[in-house]
């Protein structure tokens, strides 16, 4: 699969006031996204990252201001053409009972009018991409679990090869260990298919994990920082977003890095009883196994090849 | 003896087996004798009486529901005066609709198609409302119109509750339908109880057989439409 097809999304001073409310949901929100970032919108609840991005596929109409998807405004697009090139994904997945997985992942191609066997065709790839087994096809909704069944509004957002991805809290439901490998996941994906994505989650630790670039929305939706996770947590704009991403940001910094990126000293004849670790460990996870073991150094060994040496004096450094 | 003319003479008492002379309990002599003349065709008549009544019912019903899902507004006078309709008892409103609609079948269709919408009407809207948001929202947010979530989306998701609700209009019309054969027509089973019950001593075996005919006619469609449930919903019955 050849996707690399992915649209810059440009939020230009907009605003949204709920009737009867007094603050806004949305408050002269300016954000650029370029092609294919994964960008994450992050807050907490009545900072309108739900509203944010339900406006883009105009689910909620806001009242100034204006959203272009590569340029073209989406109020300029008839609204079921707009809809039909984003994919959309929400946290109760909204799977059609009545229809089977494979029906289910077609309805937007059968929407654009494609023919039967592209559409199985599709339908199989896509099952394929997001882990599942071809014979889940045939089966229905009510006989998947939670994360199969997100697994298959993944692949229903992406059957017409959407430029952009809408996504709300989409792993808000499952368990922890369901998540983490989802998440893992469809970074891969979107590693391979090249999308942007706006992916909206009130979990900083998710955000951290999944943006390229977080945008922080706080009360009253104002944008309170948009920038990358590590220059986030390294300049945090105020004290809302320190507070946000919590007193221990110098180890989720660290958490960004594995020791593989790391400058290592080279090896100096280490003691044969100092650690050992493999460079896939994060920087963060390092230092803990130090701590742990009551030591101020490891050994990053890839199988027998050691690398280096890493101290724990070099965190600090790292920041 | 009949208020009208049609039906045979029953019961013969001159020239029956010793079980009808006797007025026995159940005689199932007379029911093979007059099966073809008297049981048979008020069976055919009932299933009619009740095809109309309910097809109508829900060609009616059908409508009222979508535009009551659609203007919610509507709901509320549409459930009042269905209520109102459905407190009259059957036996005054056939009487009541009498000097308008006559004697005859107009009568008793009018009448049951009535009943029928009372119980249409709030399954078929009811069913429409089941529908879970997110899964409105899904559809709405891949583009599908308002229509196509409608045929492809709410429909097809109401098909049990609408089968729910033709399952009870069909069942308390064929019983509903038996009462119109007093006094109002000569037509479905309701009539040879009528008639058997017009004599002093009334012949018990005519009102057992055709009561039992309505009873089994009732099971026979009620089995017919789960049967069409399950055909029409595969998903629900192969869920977990």
């Amino acid at each position: 699969m050849n996707e690399t097809r992915a649209a810059e999304i440009v939020f230009d001073h907009v605003t949204k006031q709920y009737a009867g409310r007094h603050a806004a949901a949305v408050n002269d929100l300016s954000l650029e996204i370029p092609a294919g970032t994964f960008c994450v919108l992050v807050g907490p609840s009545g900072g309108g990252k739900t509203t944010a991005l339900k406006m883009v596929n105009r689910l909620i109409p806001f009242d100034s201001g204006e959203i272009r998807i590569d340029g073209r405004n989406i109020d300029d697009l008839p609204l079921t053409e707009l809809r039909r090139g984003i994919g959309y994904v929400i946290q109760q997945v909204g799977l059609f009972p009545h229809m089977t997985v494979g029906d289910n992942i077609g309805t937007v191609p059968r929407l654009l009018g494609w023919r039967k066997t592209r559409i199985e065709e599709r339908s199989r790839d896509l099952l394929d991409l997001v882990g599942l087994e071809p014979g889940d096809a045939k089966r229905y909704p009510a006989q998947l679990s939670g994360g199969q069944r997100q697994r298959v509004g993944l692949a229903r957002a992406l059957a017409a090869d959407p430029p952009l991805l809408l996504m709300d809290e989409p792993f808000g439901a499952l368990d922890p260990i369901t998540r983490f490998r989802l998440q893992t996941e469809l970074l891969r994906l979107h590693d391979e298919v090249g999308k942007t994505v706006i992916f909206v989650t009130h979990d900083i630790d998710e955000a951290i994990r999944m943006g390229d670039r977080i945008a922080i929305l706080r009360e009253g939706g104002v944008l309170a920082q948009y920038d990358t996770p590590d220059a986030i947590l390294a300049h945090p704009a105020d004290d809302f977003v320190a507070k946000f991403i919590g007193e221990d940001r110098a180890l989720r910094r660290l958490a960004l890095r594995t020791l593989a990126s790391v400058e290592l000293e080279s090896d100096t004849g280490a003691a044969s009883d100092t650690l050992r670790v493999p460079p896939t460990t994060t920087v963060r996870n390092a230092v803990s196994l130090m701590l742990e073991a009551k030591t101020d150094q490891v050994v990053v060994a890839d199988g027998d090849k050691e690398l280096g040496v890493f101290r724990l004096a070099d965190a600090g450094e790292l920041l | 003896m009949k208020i009208a003319g049609g039906g045979p003479v029953i019961p013969n008492f001159g020239q029956g087996s010793s079980c009808v002379t006797g007025n026995h309990a159940f005689c199932w002599g007379w029911v093979r004798e007059h099966w073809s003349d008297t049981l048979g065709p008020a069976l055919a008549q009932h299933v009619e009486l009740t095809a109309i009544a309910v097809g109508i019912g829900f060609a009616i019903a059908f409508p009222l529901a979508l535009l009551a899902h659609r203007f919610h507004k509507l709901e509320h006078p549409f459930s009042i005066v269905a209520a109102l309709l459905y407190t009259i008892p059957s036996l005054a409103l056939f009487q009541l609709l009498v000097p308008i609609t006559g004697l005859g079948l107009t009568t008793v269709e009018v009448a049951l198609t009535s009943y029928t919408l009372v119980i249409l009407l709030p399954n078929i809207v009811t069913g429409l409302r089941s529908v879970p948001p997110d899964v409105i929202e899904a559809a709405q947010g891949m583009g599908l119109t308002r229509l196509q979530v409608l045929t492809r989306v709410e429909l097809p998701l109401a098909v049990p509750a609408i089968v729910g609700g033709l399952r009870i209009a069909v069942v308390s019309t064929v019983a509903i339908g038996t009462i119109a054969g007093i006094e109002v027509t000569t037509k479905g089973l309701g009539y040879p109880i009528f008639n058997a019950l017009q004599d002093p001593t009334p012949f018990k075996t005519e009102i057992y057989s055709a009561g039992a005919l309505a009873v089994a006619l009732a099971l026979a469609a009620d089995a017919l439409l789960v049967g069409l449930r399950r055909l029409l919903v595969p998903w629900a019955r192969r869920a977990a």
